[in-house]
């Protein structure tokens, strides 16, 4: 790491540590802003750096989050009973029963969504592109209907998550460390295995996957270990966000499909797929803009976020991080021969 | 007596009507370089494909250290030790010179390096040899897709050795590279033979090449196997000549 970048992780740790405590107001919306970095970081893992878009990683969000409920609940009490009572018991957690239910709930969430995530990849790694994405997409549709069903886990009337035991800034500031940690976290893993061998093989996947098997790379199992890795934070983030938000039910919350689902395609893309900083930077800028225009232009929110995305998508698809790295490539490191490209080009004509 | 490490028993392969391949034998020994010549459409790039596994056989056997592979897929087979390269050069062309050859190690079961190992070090200085190796070593920082054709075909081949493979199959390895470098190309084939030990077996067009390069040829002319023998031998070979000058 450079200097640079030491400066830009010390900026950010203070902004993170101090920000709720500075604007205790927003905490609620800085704690959703690091929910969408981790989504979009994460979904970059396979959508960007892999070449493999995702469009179901939100199956694992809804997933963890009620797996952690169930986890949560029925240490202490019968789920059934629980939910089929409709608020109408209120069962008591000791401060105790509450934090190791949810501790245990967090870390059961990643773990159950991993293993989720290998079933699903039996299914969609045998699909390629547009395939690949509708498959996903299908998968996530799919799980929140079927969870709708579900009489023992409250069907599509939800659960109500067990009350946290503090008064609210105390919960507020809580969750937001959660998010916060579980964002940052899931950055050091990706910024870690992007400078391995399995960064460059996930990167040879998305240039070129046939070469990739032709050379012995073992492709099934990079993506299923990419997927897995997204599917834990995922599957984590989506256990605090459901206590977060305190009431889970599947459509709504658990797998929001057109919302979430959608958006962390769209942050990555807006901030630059396939490169670090890009779904980072993307996130930040889409949930400001997403906050600027529920406030200021009510009614009118969904017209303004869709045309950022079309304008996004027809002419700017580099992202911000892939038109920075074009214009100022010393920067970043990268080296351009423009002799060679030219001659390049000829070449491949001739041949 | 020299082993062969592959031989091709009696392989038969079509496309719906067309016979791209009947009946073909053939045997590659260990160490040696073994060419396989014949005129555009006889089979070649298809006895290649059947024997890394791109597609299944229809009859006939293929084996590598004695092992029968006609039944596995093409990622098993490299990880054995079989690696081709394309005819249509295939690299990771988004990524830089010394990224394509650092992804390039061996994926065998006995390869010393695990899925999360570090970019540094040994592979960094395997992939910077090899580069210097193959004339490289000044572009390593450029994207690769950004090479000319040429310089492509040599990374596609540096890959490759960076693998450390048994075999290499290597098809048309010196169609569009610059006619003044083909006689480095030679030089290095020859090279990667002797010092690294690898075994060559070679598509090739350029008949200048394969009679400098091989030991044993192979002639194919529609879809049959018609001749083989020493290079002064085919050369010779009237069979030969005229599948070469449309005698068919």
């Amino acid at each position: 790491m450079t200097g640079r970048s030491y400066l830009l992780y010390a900026v950010i740790l203070v902004l993170g540590v101090f920000g709720p405590i500075m604007f205790p107001n927003y905490t609620q919306q800085m704690a959703l802003l690091w929910v969408m970095v981790l989504m979009a970081s994460t979904w970059d893992l396979l959508g960007g750096q892999m070449g493999y878009n995702s469009l179901g990683n939100i199956t694992f969000f809804g997933c963890g989050m009620y797996i952690s409920a169930v986890v949560q609940i029925s240490m202490f009490y019968n789920v059934a009973d629980y939910t089929s009572a409709f608020g109408a018991i209120k069962p008591e957690f000791t401060d105790e029963q509450y934090f190791t239910g949810l501790f245990l709930g967090i870390l059961a969430a990643g773990i159950g969504s991993v293993f989720i995530s290998y079933l699903f990849g039996l299914i969609v790694f045998g699909l390629r592109g547009p395939y690949f994405a509708i498959g996903t997409l299908g998968i996530a549709i799919a799980a929140g209907q079927l969870t709708g069903t579900i009489d023992y886990i409250g069907g599509g009337s939800g659960i109500s998550m067990p009350f946290f035991p503090g008064d609210i800034e105390v919960r507020a500031g809580f969750f937001y460390l959660l998010c916060f940690i579980l964002a940052a976290l899931s950055h050091i893993v990706l910024r870690w295995i992007y400078s391995t061998q399995f960064g460059l093989a996930i990167n040879a996947i998305r240039d070129d996957e046939d070469k990739a098997e032709a050379m012995g790379i073992p492709t099934l199992k990079y993506k299923q270990i990419g997927w897995a890795i997204t599917a834990f934070f995922m599957g984590c983030i989506g256990a605090v966000f459901g206590n977060m938000v305190g009431f889970i039910e599947p459509v709504e919350v658990a797998f929001p499909v057109p919302t979430f689902g959608i958006f962390m395609v769209a942050m990555a893309l807006l901030g630059g797929k396939g490169t670090l900083w890009g779904p980072v930077l993307g996130a930040v800028l889409f949930h400001i803009i997403k906050e600027a225009t529920w406030t200021y232009l009510l009614g009118w929110q969904w017209v303004a976020l869709g045309l950022i995305l079309i304008i996004n998508i027809v002419y700017f698809q580099e992202g911000i991080m892939g038109w920075l790295q074009r214009k100022y490539p010393e920067f970043f490191g990268i080296t351009v021969d423009v002799s060679t490209r030219e001659d390049g080009k000829e070449a491949k004509a001739d041949g | 007596m020299v082993e062969n490490i592959i031989e091709v028993n009696h392989v038969s392969k079509s496309f719906g009507g067309v016979h791209a391949n009947i009946d073909i034998s053939m045997a590659v020994k260990k160490g040696s370089i073994t060419g396989i010549i014949g005129p555009n459409g006889c089979g070649k790039s298809t006895l290649f494909n059947s024997i890394v596994g791109y597609h299944p056989i229809d009859t006939g056997s293929i084996t590598f250290e004695g092992r029968e592979i006609s039944k596995l897929l093409v990622g098993p087979i490299a990880r054995l030790g079989l690696l081709r390269t394309f005819q249509q050069t295939r690299i990771y062309s988004k990524m830089n010179c010394v990224d394509n050859m650092q992804i390039s190690v061996s994926h065998r079961s006995d390869a010393r390096h695990g899925f999360f190992a570090s970019r540094k070090g040994e592979i960094l200085d395997r992939a910077n040899h090899l580069l210097e190796f193959v004339g490289l070593y000044s572009k390593r920082n450029l994207i690769s897709g950004d090479l000319s054709f040429g310089q492509q075909k040599l990374l596609e081949f540096a890959m490759a050795l960076m693998n450390e493979p048994k075999v290499l199959l290597l098809d048309e390895p010196t169609a569009g590279i610059n006619p003044t470098l083909i006689n480095g190309l030679i030089d290095r084939l020859q090279r990667a033979n002797q010092e690294l030990g690898i075994t060559l077996c070679v598509i090739e067009h350029n008949m200048r090449v394969i009679m400098n390069l091989a030991e044993h040829i192979y002639c194919l002319s529609n879809g049959r196997m018609l001749a083989d023998g020493k290079p002064q031998d085919l050369q010779n070979d009237q069979r030969v000549i005229d599948a070469y000058l449309g005698g068919h």
